[in-house]
C-alpha cells in the first residue's frame, strides 16, 4: 500500500520536472552553436571592415604614400606630368579636428553644467520647497512632481540625441547661420585683428558647423558625466557637507574630482562622436580646402570629404576615398579607445573607494 | 525669547539679547546670501540652471521651425505622392511661349502656384530600408546578446565581442556607409537598398546587442534556477525564461537602435541613392530606393521653393517617426519603471 501512496505523490512532480529529452539535449547543442557562431561573425565583421577598407585602399596607399596625408590640395581633375589628380587630405584633417574641438568647447561646458544640475537634483529640491510652501509635498499626485520632472528633464536632453543630423543641418543652414550673420559681421568688424575674426560669414562655416556639434554632443557628455557624479559615494558628499562646506566648496572640492575620470572619460568618447559625425558638416562646413584659423570661415573635413564624393566617385576615385576612410576610422578607433579606457579606469578608481 | 528651531521644546533656550554661545558668534552660523562664499555658491547653481535651459533650446527651437515651416505642408499629397522635379527657371532671352487662349493662360498660372508631389514613396522607402537592416541585426543582436548574458560570459570571445561592440557603438556613420559600398555597391554594380540595410546593421549592432545583454542579465537568478531545478536545458532556459521576462528590455535596445538607424543620411548617400519612383515588386532592394533623409540632403540646397518645403516637411515627418520610436523604446524600458 505504502509504495502506491509514494507512487502517487511522486507521479505529478514528475510530469513538470524531467530529464531533457534526446532531440532537447541535440537541439540544446544547435542553439548554443548557433549562439557561438553570430558572436564570432560579429567579431569578425569588425576585422572585416577594417580588412576591407585597407585592402581597397591599398593602391592608393602605394601610390601617394604619406604624401596623401601631407598634402593640401584635393584636385581629381589636375594633372600633374603623367599622373591624373592631386589628392592630399591635411586641410580635411586639421577642419575635422578643428570643428571637433572646437563643438567639444561649447559642448563640454554645457555638457557638464546639465550633468550636475541632474546629479545634484537642484531641480526637484526647488519643486520639493515650492509644493511644501502649499504643503503638497507628500499629495498622492503632487508628491510625484519633482521626481517626474527631472525625469523628464533627463529624457528631453536625451532627446537632443534622437534628432537626425541632417535635420540639425537644415536648420543650421535656414535658421542658425542667418541669426549668426549679424553677429559674426559685427565681430569681423570690430575685432579684424583677432585671428579667430578674421575672415567674414558666409552662408557656411566653421563656427555654425561646430555649434551643430556642440548640440549633438552635449547628450553624451552630460549622460556619462551625470553617471559618474551619482556614483561618487555618499559618504564622501556628507562629510564634505559636515565640515561645513557650502554645496559648490563640495562639489568643486570633492565631488567634481571624484568624478574627474568620468567627466573626462565622456569628454573623449563625445570627441570620437563629434569627429565622426557626417551631414551636419558636410551642410555647413562649407566644402572648402583651407587650413584656416578664422571661426567663420569655409572649410571641409573627413567626413564630408567622403559623403560629397562617394556618390559620384569612378573607379579610379575609389582607393583614395577608402585611404581617406581609412585614416578617418583611424583617427576616431583611436580616440574611442583612449576614451573607453579612462572609463573603465574611473569605474576601477570608484570600486577602490567603496 | 528666541527658540530652538530644530527643537521647539528645549528649555534651554538662550536669554534675550545673547548672541554668542561661547567663542562662537551666532550670528556668523546664519545662512546669509552676503556672504562670499554662499554668493559664489548661488551664482554657480543659478549659471548651472541657466546653462541646463540654455542646452534645451536648440531642441524646442528646432522642433518649432519643422512645426512652422514644415506642417503648412504635410497634407494627403504630400504623404502619398511621389517626389517632384525642380522647376527649371525659364531663360531670360528664350522666348516665352505665349499661351493661346485666357483659359490656357489661366490655367498655366494656376499650375504654376499650385504646390506639387510629395514624399510618399520615400516614407515607404525609409521602412522598408530600416525593415531590412532589422531583419539582418536581430539574429546578430540577440544572439549575440544571449551567448554573452548566459552560455559563456566570461570566455575570450565574450570579452572580444564587448570590445567590438562598445568599438562600433562610437563607429562614425559614414564608414559603415564606405564599408557597405565597398562590399555591396561595388560587387553589384549599383546603388541598392539591400547596401543601405547592411550600413545600418553595422550601426544597429552594437545598441541592440548590449541593451538585450543588459536585459537578459536583469532576470532574477532565482526564475532561471528554478527552470534548471526542473530539468531544463539551458537553450529551454532560454527561450521559456529569460526572453519573455527581458522582453521589455530587449525592444527597447530594438526601438532606440530603429529610431537611430531611421534619422542615418551619410551611410545611405552612396549606399542606396534616391529614386523618384514607387517601390513595386521584391526585386526593388536590389535597386535604388528613395529615403526621408536623403530625400531631405537632396531637395534642402534646392533652388526650387516648392522642393525646399518639401525639404522641411519631410525632416517634420522624420523627426516625429524618430522621436515617435524613442519615446516609445524608453517608456517600455525596465529601468524607467523601478526609479
Amino acid at each position: 500500500m505504502a509504495t502506491v501512496e509514494r507512487q502517487a505523490d511522486v507521479a505529478p512532480l514528475q510530469a513538470v520536472a524531467r530529464d531533457p529529452q534526446r532531440f532537447e539535449k541535440v537541439f540544446d547543442q544547435f542553439f548554443r552553436g548557433l549562439c557561438t557562431s553570430f558572436s564570432w561573425m560579429t567579431v569578425l565583421l569588425v576585422v572585416w571592415i577594417v580588412g576591407q577598407m585597407t585592402v581597397q585602399a591599398l593602391p592608393s596607399i602605394r601610390e601617394h604614400g604619406f604624401e596623401f596625408i601631407k598634402g593640401t590640395v584635393w584636385d581629381p581633375n589636375a594633372r600633374v606630368g603623367d599622373q591624373h589628380g592631386v589628392y592630399g587630405i591635411l586641410p580635411h584633417i586639421w577642419g575635422t579636428l578643428y570643428s571637433s574641438v572646437l563643438g567639444l568647447i561649447i559642448g563640454s561646458i554645457f555638457g557638464v553644467a546639465v550633468a550636475v544640475f541632474l546629479s545634484e537634483g537642484f531641480l526637484a529640491a526647488t519643486i520639493f520647497n515650492l509644493l511644501s510652501k502649499f504643503n503638497l509635498q507628500y499629495h498622492r499626485y503632487f508628491g510625484r512632481l519633482p521626481d517626474g520632472i527631472e525625469e523628464t528633464l533627463r529624457n528631453l536632453i536625451q532627446l537632443l540625441a534622437a534628432i537626425p543630423s541632417v535635420v540639425y543641418g537644415l536648420w543650421g543652414f535656414f535658421i542658425l547661420v542667418p541669426l549668426m550673420q549679424p553677429m559674426a559681421h559685427w565681430l569681423h568688424e570690430n575685432l579684424r585683428w583677432v585671428p579667430f575674426f578674421s575672415t567674414e560669414l558666409g552662408p557656411k562655416g566653421m563656427l555654425p558647423a561646430a555649434i551643430i556639434l556642440a548640440i549633438m554632443v552635449v547628450p553624451t557628455i552630460s549622460a556619462i558625466s551625470r553617471d559618474a557624479l551619482v556614483a561618487v559615494p555618499p559618504k564622501i558628499r556628507e562629510a564634505a557637507y559636515g565640515l561645513g562646506a557650502t554645496r559648490w566648496e563640495a562639489l568643486l572640492g570633492v565631488i567634481i574630482p571624484t568624478a574627474s575620470t568620468g567627466i573626462y572619460g565622456s569628454i573623449i568618447l563625445a570627441f570620437g562622436r563629434a569627429l565622426g559625425e557626417t551631414m551636419a558638416l558636410a551642410m555647413l562646413v562649407g566644402s572648402m580646402n583651407t587650413i584656416e584659423i578664422s571661426l567663420f570661415s569655409p572649410a571641409n573635413t573627413l567626413a564630408a570629404l567622403l559623403a560629397n564624393n562617394f556618390p559620384e566617385a569612378g573607379a579610379d576615385q575609389v582607393p583614395n576615398l577608402m585611404y581617406a576612410a581609412l585614416v578617418l576610422l583611424a583617427i576616431t578607433l583611436a580616440v574611442n579607445v583612449v576614451g573607453a579606457w579612462i572609463l573603465q579606469r574611473s569605474n576601477r578608481k570608484r570600486e577602490g573607494i567603496r | 525669547m528666541p527658540t530652538n528651531p530644530f527643537n521647539p521644546d528645549a528649555t534651554h533656550v538662550l536669554p534675550e539679547g545673547q548672541d554668542t554661545f561661547g567663542d562662537v558668534d551666532l550670528g556668523s552660523l546664519e545662512k546669509s546670501l552676503l556672504r562670499p562664499r554662499n554668493m559664489f555658491s548661488f551664482a554657480l547653481t543659478s549659471l548651472t540652471t541657466v546653462l541646463t535651459l540654455g542646452a534645451l533650446v536648440p531642441l524646442f527651437a528646432v522642433l518649432i521651425a519643422l512645426t512652422t515651416r514644415g506642417f503648412a505642408r504635410i497634407n494627403v499629397e504630400a504623404l502619398t505622392s511621389l517626389p517632384p522635379k525642380a522647376i527649371v527657371k525659364h531663360d531670360e532671352d528664350e522666348p516665352k511661349v505665349e499661351p493661346a487662349t485666357k483659359e490656357a493662360a489661366k490655367a498655366e498660372a494656376a499650375e504654376e502656384t499650385v504646390r506639387r508631389g510629395g514624399f510618399g514613396n520615400a516614407i515607404l522607402g525609409t521602412l522598408v530600408i530600416v525593415g531590412l537592416a532589422l531583419l539582418i541585426t536581430i539574429p546578430f543582436g540577440i544572439l549575440g546578446a544571449i551567448y554573452l548574458a548566459e552560455f559563456n560570459p566570461k570566455s575570450q570571445l565574450a570579452r572580444a565581442l564587448r570590445f567590438c561592440a562598445k568599438l562600433l557603438t562610437g563607429f562614425p556613420s559614414v564608414l559603415a556607409g564606405v564599408f557597405a559600398y565597398g562590399i555591396v555597391v561595388l560587387l553589384m554594380g549599383n546603388k541598392s537598398a539591400l547596401a543601405g540595410a547592411v550600413a545600418l546593421t553595422i550601426l544597429m549592432i552594437p545598441t541592440v546587442l548590449l541593451t538585450a545583454e543588459d536585459a537578459i542579465r536583469m532576470v532574477p537568478h532565482k526564475m532561471k534556477e528554478a527552470a534548471i531545478g526542473m530539468g531544463a536545458t539551458p537553450t529551454q532556459v532560454v527561450w521559456h525564461v529569460l526572453l519573455p521576462t527581458a522582453f521589455p528590455g530587449i525592444l527597447t535596445g530594438v526601438m532606440l537602435a530603429v529610431a537611430r538607424a531611421a534619422g542615418e543620411t551619410a551611410p545611405l548617400l552612396f549606399t542606396v541613392g534616391f529614386s523618384r519612383f514607387w517601390i513595386d515588386d521584391f526585386g526593388e532592394v536590389l535597386r535604388p530606393m528613395a529615403s526621408l533623409a536623403v530625400l531631405v540632403f537632396n531637395f534642402y540646397g534646392s533652388s526650387d521653393a516648392n522642393q525646399q518645403e518639401l525639404a522641411w516637411a519631410a525632416s517634420l515627418v522624420l523627426v516625429l517617426l524618430v522621436l515617435a520610436f524613442n519615446i516609445v523604446g524608453q517608456s517600455l524600458s525596465p529601468k524607467m519603471k523601478h526609479s
